[in-house]
């Protein structure tokens, strides 16, 4: 597969905007909306953002998701925290304890009907998360309806201790397995420690004993959020190849 | 965030932020990725007036051990400070 998906007599035309939709409890919430401007039929995606917030690596992906040929859509899941930069409501949610998880999967319901109601829409609706964005689309893609296909990269707290679940949190990812009925990728880099190796062979198990349709690929070399190209972690040769694997599974599963 | 490993202080006193001084009502201090310095995780420490929105806030990320230094100087000066209120 060549690093560029295009070729150079392509006429691209894309739009993108803030639009507001219904979240959980009906509360209206933004979302990052990137399309190409065609009729379709294209497949739709879900980003769920990470815990640094609904930044601007999240609404680049979303632009890079809509040049792929996707109808693009990532929720401001702090909507409820206040405005400010992404930093400083993201710093006001994690001295929160973060979210509720049942307000996530609410809010990303929001966003799948939304996707569902475009007319351009060819059907199908793959969600994909980082760091806690993966963690929330392990919960999105067994408790949430109209979900096609999941990615979870390197989310965090799948696997969870009884002592690490709290009134927000209050069920591991892990245990809603049985309820997860879409095909699943996972990306995860053998540096991170959360998720641990070790945790992602727990998860690994119970899907196979599950009988569950997935594919996890482990990098060695790269730690948590290595696609994160303005951050430290970024790990060059594994973001490519994670990339690729993310176009190569969608791509499959959407079509 | 990922880790979920955060403490709540509340505290009295100032703080300078990108407007000015405000009135500070509690540090929250967690370890888990920091937006900034060049960490996976750090010892963050938000000191925040919640009452006036996000952006009062004065943030630090801290690696852990010079966060640990900073304790110790912390405590050190308190220390000091009380000898010298009482006079010693």
């Amino acid at each position: 597969m060549p690093v560029n998906q295009y070729t150079t007599d392509t006429m691209e035309s894309l739009r993108a905007e803030t639009v507001l939709i219904k979240g959980d409890a009906g509360d209206q919430i933004r979302a990052f909306v990137a399309r190409p401007s065609g009729d379709g039929p294209y497949p739709g995606m879900l980003l769920i953002h990470h815990a640094p917030g609904w930044d601007d690596w999240y609404k680049e992906a979303t632009l890079r998701f809509a040049r792929r040929g996707y109808v693009a859509i990532s929720p401001n899941l702090y909507e409820r925290n206040g405005h400010g930069t992404p930093e400083d409501v993201a710093a006001a949610v994690r001295s929160a304890g973060g979210v509720a998880d049942t307000q996530v999967v609410g809010d990303c319901q929001g966003a799948i009907d939304y996707l569902r109601a475009q007319p351009s829409l060819n059907g199908k609706v793959g969600v994909i998360g980082t760091c806690s964005g993966g963690r929330h689309t392990m919960l999105v893609a067994s408790l949430a309806t109209g979900i096609t296909a999941a990615a979870n990269l390197w989310g965090g707290g799948v696997v969870m201790k009884p002592e690490e679940l709290t009134e927000k949190r209050p069920v591991a990812p892990i245990d809603y397995t049985d309820r997860l009925n879409v095909p699943l990728l996972g990306l995860f880099g053998n540096d991170d420690s959360s998720p641990s190796p070790d945790q992602v062979n727990t998860h690994e198990e119970a899907l196979k004993k599950a009988g569950k349709n997935y594919e996890f690929h482990r990098y060695d070399g790269a730690g948590h959020g290595f696609f994160y190209y303005d951050r430290p972690m970024y790990r060059q040769e594994q973001a490519v190849d994670g990339w690729k694997k993310v176009w190569d599974f969608f791509g499959r599963q959407l079509s | 965030m990922c880790t979920n490993i955060i403490e709540n202080a509340a505290v009295a006193g100032s703080g300078k932020g990108a407007d000015g001084w405000f009135t500070l009502s509690g540090a929250n201090v967690s370890y888990d990725h920091p937006y900034h310095a060049p960490l996976e995780y750090a010892l963050n420490i938000d000191f925040v007036n919640e009452a006036a929105g996000p952006a009062a806030r004065v943030a630090v990320e801290l690696t852990a051990e010079s966060a640990r230094r900073l304790v110790d100087a912390i405590l050190v000066a308190l220390d000091r400070g009380a000898l010298a209120e009482a006079g010693a």
